[in-house]
């Protein structure tokens, strides 16, 4: 392929394709021209689910482990942080400064998230999911019986962002901002890390497990080692998620939840970590728009059905998708570069 | 059995005990400190009751999800939803011709054509490929639930079962003695003693049927070596197709014996979805057996974690299910 550049000589910036370069842009001055509504309610939003998608991809795709308990380990770094920090309801709450509260819970998370996966990792394919969803619904029922740490059924509410540089972070625009910066760091890091030396074993371990075993892998400290790494991700994320919604119950951890960013992952695409935020995106343009074609009350009979139409006829998702109709044209366009290469 | 002893005397020493104190507890008229320890008698029998009976309900949900896992290795992550499918599908049916035992048959048939429906149109296509089966049966439970919620709306329902299944019996075992000198017996529900008779008669009707006729004899070979069964003139479609209705049939079965039992309602399906996944988990995959087990490991944990310690009750049951993941990841009776 010959490399085009508008700048002959050493780039500094070798390669980029111009789609990114606009993508970046455009997430960059998007508050300038939009409403505070798709500020916060759409783009935030679909920043921080798809990060924490993104921590499911980052185990499904490169380590090829479907974990269904990503949303449970960030739902517990979001109670965390009403617990240990501020909450309006008067359980718990123990008033700790905000910076530390986000780094336990986002600690602790990670850790649970380790653990989940030295449960799990000993079986191998459905075994993970079943195992992962079991805990995912376990954990619901868990918050919601228990009264005494998590609030039971009501939960916690009034759990806000701090202020800071004299700026409300909960603000559109400034948590747009931070929400960008997180999500943005973190797919950096799974693009980077992928190539890593662990990166690349991981990616070994997930095509042969055997063979690795053989090479002398430890290959079950890989796997909990990438559920940790997917942990501190979701519990990133889950900080956000609280901060966002101000308020969190056993209804933000739960099953149609947990199942909702599998839904995401899957729809995106599990190929390449930019899968899981064109996933959000569908997600919630659909949450919020689908409901003017039809009964706010069936959304999940549209979600369900996009997600089954799209496991069925494209399993890799809508990248899939976009890279077949990508294909297609090109075909149609030089007909007689198919396969001349290769003879 | 007498391998198991022969293998691992220890253990076997070790149920033998638990069993043993078990079976004291019920029978026998607590010392007062006992009582002062744990409470009352009549707590822990109805407690311990009340497991077994759950225990029953869970093994006829999870036993079809064991069954149809055994022999075609798919996860049908919607059998919560053909649960809850046919509970309605019985309440509706009981309510039209009120008799309650059409109301579990249709259950019974109709789910597990809609368990026919699933394997024909879903896993035939797509066999070999595990996670796709699981995600399309995530999908299907999605809409189904948002479906059922749509016609049946979020109303608790209540069965009507026959008379003679009302009230409550009386047990030959004695809770308390009363300083009268007359003693007091236990009472309990009929309808939940049923259950139970239920679910062991299931359990041994499927036993039989999987050792003694000649269709469970291809069903156990279609388990060991299913390519072997095609290869001997087995159409193998038909046996997955069977087998599939069974265990959704068993499904919907359950799902008006649980209905009138307890109640139906929106989210009953992620319950029993759960109970299945535990049970399985922790009986071993694809084993009937093991389904049994873990059935009762299961259904035991959660009433007794329900009595004694609220708050923390879910703890027990994940924590049976970490201990096995540990011990044995294949589960108890699983073959690695």
């Amino acid at each position: 392929m010959a490399n085009i550049s508008l700048i002959a000589g050493k780039g500094v910036l070798p390669n980029i394709h111009p789609a990114a370069a606009i993508t970046v842009l455009f997430l960059l001055f998007y508050p300038a021209f939009a409403s505070d509504f798709f500020v916060f309610q759409i783009g935030a939003y679909s920043l921080v689910l798809g990060t924490i998608a993104l921590s499911l991809v980052m185990l499904a795709g490169y380590g090829g482990m479907v974990s269904l308990s990503q949303l449970t380990v960030a739902g517990l770094a979001g109670y965390l942080m009403a617990i240990l920090g501020h909450n309006s309801v008067g359980v718990m709450g123990l008033g700790w400064p905000w910076w530390l509260t986000a780094l336990t819970a986002i600690f602790a998370a990670s850790v649970f998230s380790a653990l989940i996966g030295a449960i799990s990792v000993r079986t191998e394919g459905i075994y993970t999911i079943m195992i992962t969803l079991a805990i995912a619904v376990a954990f619901f029922y868990f918050v919601r019986q228990n009264y005494v740490i998590f609030n039971g059924f009501t939960g916690y509410a009034g759990v806000v962002p701090p202020t800071l540089f004299g700026i409300y972070w909960r603000d559109p625009t400034p948590f747009y901002y931070l929400s960008l910066a997180v999500a943005a760091f973190f797919f950096f890091m799974v693009v980077y890390g992928a190539r890593s030396t662990f990166g690349l074993s991981l990616q070994a371990i997930r095509d042969n497990p055997r063979r690795m075993r053989a090479i002398g892998y430890d290959v079950t400290l890989h796997r909990i080692f990438a559920y940790f790494l997917s942990g501190l991700i979701a519990g990133t994320a889950g900080v956000l998620m609280v901060w966002f919604n101000g308020r969190i119950s056993p209804g933000s951890v739960g099953v149609d939840v947990v199942i909702d960013i599998l839904v995401i992952a899957v729809v995106g695409g599990m190929r390449h970590p930019i899968g899981p935020f064109v996933g959000a995106l569908a997600f919630v343009l659909l949450e919020n728009f689908a409901i003017d074609l039809i009964d706010r009350e069936r959304f999940n009979t549209v979600i369900g059905t996009a997600f089954l139409l799209v496991v069925l006829f494209s399993p890799d998702g809508l990248l899939g998708l976009w890279a077949r109709i990508r294909e297609r044209l090109r075909l149609r366009k030089h007909p007689q570069s198919d396969g001349s290469g290769v003879h | 059995m007498r391998r198991f002893i022969e293998r691992h005397t220890f253990w076997a020493i070790m149920i033998l005990i638990v069993a043993g104190i078990f079976l004291w507890m019920i029978f026998a008229v607590w010392p007062d400190w006992l009582i002062s320890a744990i409470g009352r008698k009549k707590t822990f029998v109805n407690t311990f009751l009340n497991g077994l009976t759950l225990a029953g309900l869970y093994f006829l949900v999870a036993s079809g999800f064991t069954l149809v896992f055994g022999l075609m290795r798919n996860v049908n992550l919607a059998h919560g939803s053909m649960y809850l499918l046919g509970a309605y599908i019985g309440y509706e049916a009981a309510e039209a011709s009120g008799n309650w035992f059409v109301g579990l048959g249709a259950a019974f048939i109709a789910i597990a054509f809609a368990g026919i429906l699933l394997q024909v149109l879903v896993f035939r296509r797509m066999e070999g490929d595990d996670l796709r089966q699981t995600l399309v049966t995530i999908g299907v439970s999605i809409v189904a639930a948002d479906l059922m919620l749509a016609i049946w709306s979020g109303t608790t329902y209540q069965f009507a079962p026959p008379e003679w299944l009302f009230g409550a019996a009386e047990l030959p075992i004695i809770s308390t003695i009363r300083s009268s000198g007359k003693e007091v017996f236990l009472k309990y529900p009929i309808y939940r003693l049923a259950v139970l008779a239920v679910a062991i008669a299931v359990g041994i009707a499927l036993w039989l049927f999987l050792n003694r006729t000649r269709i469970g004899m291809m069903i156990r070979a279609g388990v060991n070596d299913r390519d072997m069964l095609a290869a001997t003139g087995v159409n193998v479609q038909v046996v997955f197709a069977m087998v599939f209705a069974i265990g959704a049939g068993l499904a919907g079965f359950a799902g008006v014996i649980g209905g009138t039992a307890l109640s139906i309602a929106p989210g009953e399906d992620i319950r029993y979805l759960l109970a299945s996944l535990v049970v399985v988990i922790v009986g071993g995959m694809g084993s009937v057996p093991g389904a049994a087990i873990g059935a009762l490991l299961i259904g035991l944990a959660e009433q007794f974690g329900l009595a004694y310690f609220p708050t923390y009750g879910v703890v027990l049951t994940f924590l049976i299910m970490v201990v096995v993941l540990a011990v044995r990841p294949q589960g108890i009776m699983g073959s690695s």
